[in-house]
């Protein structure tokens, strides 16, 4: 039977690990994802799970740790945020390209500096052409699903690919809310244990992470991209296994009110159930605005968001970290140029908002909406503004 | 929907608190949240944590900042940070003190519901520490209404273990000793 | 030398480029860059092997009679073994 129990949502990611049957995680603590750290080290020490928890000396050789576990065969996890995401960030492209099926759990906090633990996604953005799946959570239930799916999305023989799953730090990881866990039973089902290609073990020596020359440099990254975009189909599969087994549906795109809407914003993370609530206040006012949830980062769902913003006259992309020098925000960037060759597509808007751990209530989406409506009636072609900057 | 604003310093037991709270409403099918000001944490420096208790799924995840309640754990917070500010002004204002509620009403020029209660008196009596935090959710769970004494037992039972009894022994203390002044 | 054969295309890749017959440098003869090869007075030799330990490519082997002798096949002429052998029992020699 599901378990209905209010959880903080660190704890929760950590009680989801611990539900699927891994053989090592290492873990280096890290504000706010040190709850993640805490809590599984104690699930492994209880004696709860049969894993190895290695306490590493850092960040760099967490990841390290974990992927060299993943060569030999091992179900692995480990859990970052922030300046130590970035400490991992030389690791992260060998383990794609390894094509490793570890899974992470990011605790989205800003970057320094100045010197901030609060949430954004300035530590992910960093990380876009890593070569991992890169997905986001909205809240703690999602936190608990998509934690679950990620290693059977990973470790899949077609994808075999890391994933990291994104939940905004304090917002979700510190917040104790209401999640159902899924029966173990069921789990075990759905996720059984892990069939590598290969393993490093002396009795069948394979090597991994060889040398590329100018001559196979090229086709191997090629390789690699489309093994990314191909992955999509099998994380909709799994979605749909999900969905059946446990009822909860996901989509790479997530909409809400959406349909007809002339006026969409979008968002990722755990800001987007709370201009869900902006979006119904104007909804009675009358406005046209709906909602869409990008859950899906890499591989970057062009279809999907194509459909979703296709009836749309403006798309208000919002963006939770700065690209510093160039067009917009990471998203927007993505956004637009992923629209480009449509021959109808929405003007596109971008605002930068949340940034360390700035707070955006209801009322300041519903400015957003409004104040972009606005400009856009004036047929105003603008790119990035930082939303609510004093000055 | 209601929310709730919990002030208290830090190591006094405020996240506990809202942990508690949260879980017994979601043992009683509602939903509800329970959350921290974010942050470092740093023991003795005045602190706030937030609930939010409704009865459809909440989806809103931004701060509190015109709560229907305020819980204050620690009496020299009164004075010291503005327990009033944004509290709705028909809103509750439970504060840890000898006074009574009139006095407090008084004292901040306040016109919504305030209940008082000796919270450091019942737990240096029932805990043998002056540490509030669960004999204060006795007194909340009278004043909101929305939760069962009955329901703070469970989660109190796990996380306090066999200390649990005296807890839940100053919970209802403060349950039957607060004393209310309704607004205005 | 048989010139190095890659994959065709990108599609002919394995996973993550991982090498699954394990030993396949056995058939990549680097002896066939060397310009000068190692020969060795054992009347100078003492057996102590430090040209086996120094040898980058692992072709020196000890025969019946505890001298060594290297691979040619494999044998790069680096001459790091005759550098390291301090009773000087190795010469590089010239290769033709």
């Amino acid at each position: 039977m599901a378990k209905r129990v209010g959880m903080e949502v660190g704890i929760a990611a950590a009680e989801a690990v611990g539900m699927c049957n891994i053989d090592m995680a290492a873990v280096y603590p890290i504000t706010p994802q040190s709850h993640i750290a805490e809590h599984l080290s104690e699930i492994v020490a209880d004696g709860r799970i049969d894993a190895e928890f290695v306490t590493v000396e850092s960040e760099h050789t967490s990841i390290s740790c974990v992927s060299g576990a993943s060569a030999t065969g091992a179900r692995v996890y480990t859990a970052t945020s922030s300046q130590g995401l970035l400490y991992m960030h030389e690791i992260l492209p060998i383990v794609s390209a390894m094509r490793l099926p570890v899974v992470m759990g990011n605790a989205n906090r800003a970057i320094s500096g100045p010197i901030n633990i609060w949430n954004d996604h300035s530590d992910i953005m960093p990380q876009r052409d890593a070569g991992w799946i890169v997905l986001f959570a909205d809240n703690g239930q999602e936190v608990v699903d998509l934690t679950i799916q990620s290693f059977k999305i990973a470790e899949h023989k077609e994808v075999m690919l890391p994933i990291c799953l994104n939940m905004d730090g304090f917002q979700l990881t510190h917040t104790v809310e209401l999640i159902e866990f899924p029966d173990q039973k069921k789990v075990d089902k759905f996720l059984p244990p892990r069939k590598p290609l290969a393993t490093l073990h002396p009795d069948n020596p394979v090597s991994m992470g060889t040398l590329g020359m100018p001559e196979i440099y090229a086709e191997a990254r090629k390789s690699q991209d489309v093994a990314l975009i191909n992955s999509k189909q099998y994380i909709l599969q799994i979605w749909d296994e999900w969905e059946k087994m446990f009822g909860r549906r996901y989509k790479p795109v997530e909409t809400y009110r959406a349909d007809d809407a002339e006026i969409l914003m979008l968002t990722m993370g755990s800001m987007g159930e709370t201009a869900e609530l902006a979006v119904d206040q104007l909804r009675e006012k009358g406005m046209s605005v709906g909602l869409v949830k990008l859950r899906l980062w890499r591989p970057f769902p062009f279809e999907e968001l194509k459909a979703a913003v296709k009836n749309a006259k403006l798309l208000i992309v919002t963006d939770r970290a700065v690209s510093f020098g160039g067009s917009g925000g990471p998203v927007y960037i993505e956004v637009k140029a992923g629209l480009y060759h449509e021959k109808e597509r929405p003007l596109i808007y971008n605002y930068i908002i949340g940034l360390g751990g700035r707070d955006v209530p209801v009322p300041c989406f519903v400015e957003m909406f409004e104040a972009a409506a606005q400009s856009a009636e004036k047929g105003i072609v603008k790119d990035y503004e930082y939303y609510g900057v004093r000055g | 929907m209601i929310e709730i604003r919990w002030h208290g310093r830090g190591g006094q037991g405020a996240v506990t608190s809202i942990e508690m709270l949260a879980l017994a409403a979601i043992e009683e099918g509602k939903y509800a949240q329970g959350f921290p000001s974010f942050g470092p944490e740093r023991r003795g420096a005045p602190v706030a944590a937030f609930n939010r208790i409704d009865d459809k799924r909440i989806r809103v995840r931004s701060a509190i900042y015109n709560p229907d309640v305020v819980v204050v754990l620690d009496p020299s917070l009164v004075g010291l940070v503005n327990v009033l500010e944004g509290l709705k002004p028909d809103g509750t204002l439970i504060v840890n003190t000898v006074k009574s509620p009139d006095e407090i009403k008084k004292e901040l020029n306040f016109k919504g519901t305030v209940v008082t209660v000796d919270a450091s008196h019942i737990a240096r009596k029932e805990l043998g520490v002056p540490i509030t935090n669960t004999t204060m959710l006795g007194a909340v769970a009278k004043a909101i209404k929305v939760i069962k004494l009955k329901s703070l037992e469970g989660p109190l039972k796990e996380r306090f273990g066999r200390l649990a009894p005296r807890n839940i022994n100053a919970l209802k203390r403060a349950y039957k000793e607060l004393k209310i002044s309704e607004a205005a | 030398m048989k010139k190095k054969k890659w994959p065709e295309t990108w599609r002919t890749i394995n996973p993550g480029c991982m090498v699954f017959d394990a030993g396949n440098a056995r058939t990549y003869h680097t002896g066939s860059w060397k310009a000068e090869r190692p020969e060795w007075d054992d009347s100078k030799c003492i057996k102590c092997g430090i040209c086996y330990i120094f040898c980058p490519e692992g072709c020196i082997t000890q025969d019946e009679n505890g001298f060594f002798r290297a691979d040619l096949n494999y044998c790069k002429g680096c001459g790091i073994c005759a550098h390291e052998c301090w009773p000087g029992a190795i010469t590089m020699v010239e290769e033709g």
